[in-house]
């Protein structure tokens, strides 16, 4: 009996169409783009990351003061802190890309699916880095006008020496541009660091450690070397170097430099994260 | 036929039952116990960290560099109380056995600032240049007036009446004290009389404005006051200090100050020394070019000195604060597992065990943090009792000064870092229970707590809105680690990046424990009305 159900079912593999060679990245990315896009979550996430991004950002704008010339303040830097914040919510996204397959088993569908490790990392990767920088570059845009609004009010006139935020001055397209990058490099980071952990809250409270301790730890060391070292491998703190515009001769990290530290991160934590995909079982 | 009836008796169901059913699942967890261990771990590493990389080194005569043994750093004088104190000033005295009194009229308080020295950070104090004096040096708490003190040695105990340049007539004692009197400045036409009188161990203070009608400024009793104390007249001026705040980065600038104050009709009642008025520096001698002294006419005396009779709140954010840092990293951990405490229940169904077997869902809710609140609280106090000791003494073998407080201020410091990561696991249960979903959660408990410290106190916020984000946001708590003290009577930047929380250490607690107890409540009102 079991032999006449085995025999009377016939299985082909990717039904009529042509079967799904492994190794091409298109469908790979269909299937992941599909995947993103039809769960709720995601969509919530990115819209929360961009509005925390900028509200945070509009509130630092509106809460600093400069009362004369050479009040030291980074207006640029200001009107981007934001950024801080929606870090979070992007790491939160990163980690539930992979940390969501494992917790309900779809990642064993996705493997026998796409076999392929490397390209269906490269896959996830893209289909997570092409939301994340139309966020980042949301979030850049609203932070800047509301910097560029309310700056002036506050003392940040060019009587003071601060010229109103805009995208045409280069540091500051530097600093707004680049901190697009950086949230997309801090999901490539939470990807890695997802894959390797699996496990979503303590991914997520593995990453946000990584991304919140080291500003936290670096003001309680007093060893200069110490806290310029501190300061050069910090993810965070060096990959945000490039929304500095005001003392860029300083050490520890000049802007562009910060933000290859935290590529270097995002790179190693995505090559352990692709060995461990190779390695174990999923 | 009888139907089946189960002859085990019936289970009883009570909240020790619950305690105990919840105390089960998590020690039967290995991750989980993991987790609550590894607290602990952090608090130790993370201050062995902190210590490893504060390292001073002092160059000796030869100009060789070595790290200082704690002989050769001088230990910072302690008040009565065990806080650090500062007590440096030009005291004109004589000793008195047993009880007495001592009066004086003070004519004249000023002052003059001496050059302008930066002191760290990004000083730019520009103006005058270095050595030359000003003539507008005379600080709000420059002071001047009568003082009883235990002996000469700097940290002992003392009550003194005085003038000060810009908050009237204060009577201060024991460095913490300030006993405010009446308002005013003093000058020839409008002389201040100044008057204490000690009995055994108590010493009131009065003031007047003609030496025949005067006022009580207060009576305060100063324990342990030796038979024989020092009396006289003393005069002290603080630096003129500004703090500085700009994006991650604090300094002050400022330059050292002489007093001068002119008393008369000196006097004394008591059995004082034979030996008449002698006049001593105490503490340190700031300007060795222009000494302070005194010269003195029949019963007029002029005092030059400078320096200061108060806490030291230099220290704030040096303390037991900075041996605890790792509570930021412990805090991340307890995030994850208060709300996977509650989250893993719903991903593998066993919730719906739990509450056929305990039907009152919020009851379940208080069990979980109960139990996980106790394991982190107990964690969080075996570290951080460990961690304290080992990152001080490693600091001061690094050749660095440790920051002296009184042992409550210690203990307080200790148990409100455990208690904090108690209160913030329940936070994340209650989150954790609101939200099911454990990534969110994680990072709403981490966010809530870890970024508004960062905001305020990297110096990154203007002090403004710094303080308003360390007053309403769980971050509060953090002031449980403060470890001094903010006094009136001391002019210092009193913000988040200098070591200063808005909130009272208990108050910014409870802040948190507002929190958490919200979290609670919402996610119990949701757990009745959601299906598990």
């Amino acid at each position: 009996m079991s032999a006449g159900l085995a025999g009377g079912l016939t299985v082909r593999a990717g039904g009529p169409g042509p079967a799904v060679r492994a190794g091409r990245l298109a469908p790979a990315v269909r299937a992941e783009w599909t995947k993103l896009r039809t769960v709720a979550g995601p969509a919530w996430l990115l819209l929360t990351a961009a509005a925390l991004t900028v509200g945070l950002s509009a509130l630092a704008a509106g809460a600093v003061r400069c009362a004369d010339t050479g009040c030291g303040i980074d207006a640029t830097k200001t009107g981007l802190t934001g950024f801080q914040l929606g870090q979070a919510v992007i790491a939160v996204l990163a980690v539930l890309v992979v940390g969501g397959e494992y917790s309900t088993g779809m990642m064993r569908t996705t493997l026998t699916a796409m076999p392929g490790r490397a390209t269906m990392l490269a896959a996830k990767a893209a289909v997570l880095a092409v939301p994340v920088l139309a966020v980042g570059a949301v979030g850049a845009l609203g932070s800047v006008l509301f910097g560029r609004l309310l700056l002036p009010r506050h003392g940040f006139t060019p009587a003071h020496g601060y010229r109103p935020l805009s995208l045409v001055d280069g540091s500051t397209l530097r600093a707004a541009g680049g901190s697009v990058l950086y949230l997309a490099l801090i999901a490539m980071l939470s990807l890695g660091v997802a894959l390797l952990i699996r496990d979503t809250a303590v991914g997520i409270g593995a990453v946000l450690g990584l991304l919140y301790l080291f500003p936290i730890l670096i003001p309680m060391v007093t060893n200069p070397s110490w806290k310029r070292h501190l300061q050069q491998i910090s993810p965070s703190g060096a990959g945000l170097a490039i929304q500095n515009t005001i003392d860029l001769h300083n050490p520890p990290l000049g802007p562009w430099a910060g933000l290859g530290v935290l590529t270097l991160w995002a790179a190693g934590a995505l090559l352990v994260g692709w060995l461990v995909l190779r390695l174990r079982d999923a | 036929m009888n139907a089946y009836r189960s002859t085990v008796p019936e289970g009883r169901d009570g909240f020790a039952q619950l305690l105990r059913a919840e105390w089960t699942k998590f020690r039967t967890v290995r991750g989980w116990v993991i987790a609550a261990g590894l607290c602990g771990v952090l608090l130790v590493l993370f201050g062995l960290l902190v210590a490893a990389g504060t390292h001073t080194v002092t160059a000796d005569s030869s100009g060789k560099e070595h790290t200082p043994s704690q002989n050769e750093i001088r230990a910072l004088p302690r008040g009565p109380g065990g806080e650090a104190v500062t007590d440096s000033f030009y005291f004109v005295r004589q000793s008195l056995s047993g009880d007495g009194t001592i009066t004086a009229r003070l004519t004249s308080l000023t002052a003059i600032g001496l050059g302008q020295v930066g002191m760290g950070g990004n000083a730019d104090g520009g103006g005058a240049s270095g050595g030359d004096a000003s003539a507008d040096g005379l600080q709000p708490w420059t002071k001047a007036g009568v003082i009883v003190k235990a002996n000469t040695d700097q940290g002992s105990a003392y009550a003194a009446a005085m003038v000060t340049g810009g908050h009237g007539v204060r009577m201060q004692y024991n460095y913490t004290g300030d006993i405010a009197g009446p308002t005013g400045t003093v000058s020839s036409t409008s002389p201040r009389w100044l008057r204490l009188t000690r009995t055994g161990d108590t010493v009131t203070g009065y003031s007047s404005t003609d030496g025949s009608t005067w006022a009580k400024l207060g009576t305060v009793r100063l324990a342990g006051l030796p038979p024989t104390v020092q009396i006289g007249l003393f005069v002290a001026s603080p630096g003129a200090q500004q703090f500085d705040q700009s994006f991650g980065s604090t300094g002050s600038s400022g330059y050292p100050t002489l007093g001068t104050a002119v008393f008369d009709n000196v006097g004394t009642d008591g059995s004082t020394s034979d030996g008449g008025w002698q006049g001593r520096t105490v503490g340190d001698n700031e300007m060795p070019d222009r000494m302070p002294g005194y010269t003195q006419s029949g019963d007029s005396f002029t005092l030059n000195g400078s320096g200061d009779i108060a806490p030291n709140v230099d220290g704030a954010g040096q303390g037991l604060e900075r041996t605890l840092i790792g509570a930021f990293a412990a805090l991340t951990v307890v995030a994850v597992l208060g709300v996977l405490f509650v989250t893993s229940e719903y991903r593998r169904g066993l919730i719906r065990t739990t509450f056929t077997a305990s039907p009152r869902r919020g009851r379940v809710l208080a069990a979980k943090s109960v139990v996980a609140g106790t394991v982190t609280f107990v964690a969080g106090l075996v570290g951080a009792t460990i961690a304290v000791p080992l990152t001080n003494w490693l600091l001061r073998r690094n050749g660095n000064r440790t920051w002296p407080a009184p042992w409550p201020t210690d203990l307080r410091i200790i148990v409100g870092t455990a208690a904090l990561l108690a209160v913030a696991t329940v936070l994340a249960i209650g989150i954790g229970a609101i939200l099911r979903r454990s990534a969110g959660a994680v990072a709403a408990v981490v966010v809530l707590m870890v970024l508004p410290y960062i905001l305020s106190v990297s110096a990154a916020l203007p002090a403004a809105p710094a303080q308003w984000l360390l007053r309403l946001t769980p971050a509060a708590a953090f002031a449980v680690q403060q470890s001094v003290h903010a006094y009136a009577q001391v002019n210092q930047a009193y913000t988040p990046p200098f070591g200063f929380y808005p909130l009272a250490p208990w108050a910014g607690f409870a802040v948190l424990c507002g929190w958490a107890a919200l979290a609670l409540g919402v996610a119990m009102y949701r757990l009745k009305r959601r299906d598990a």
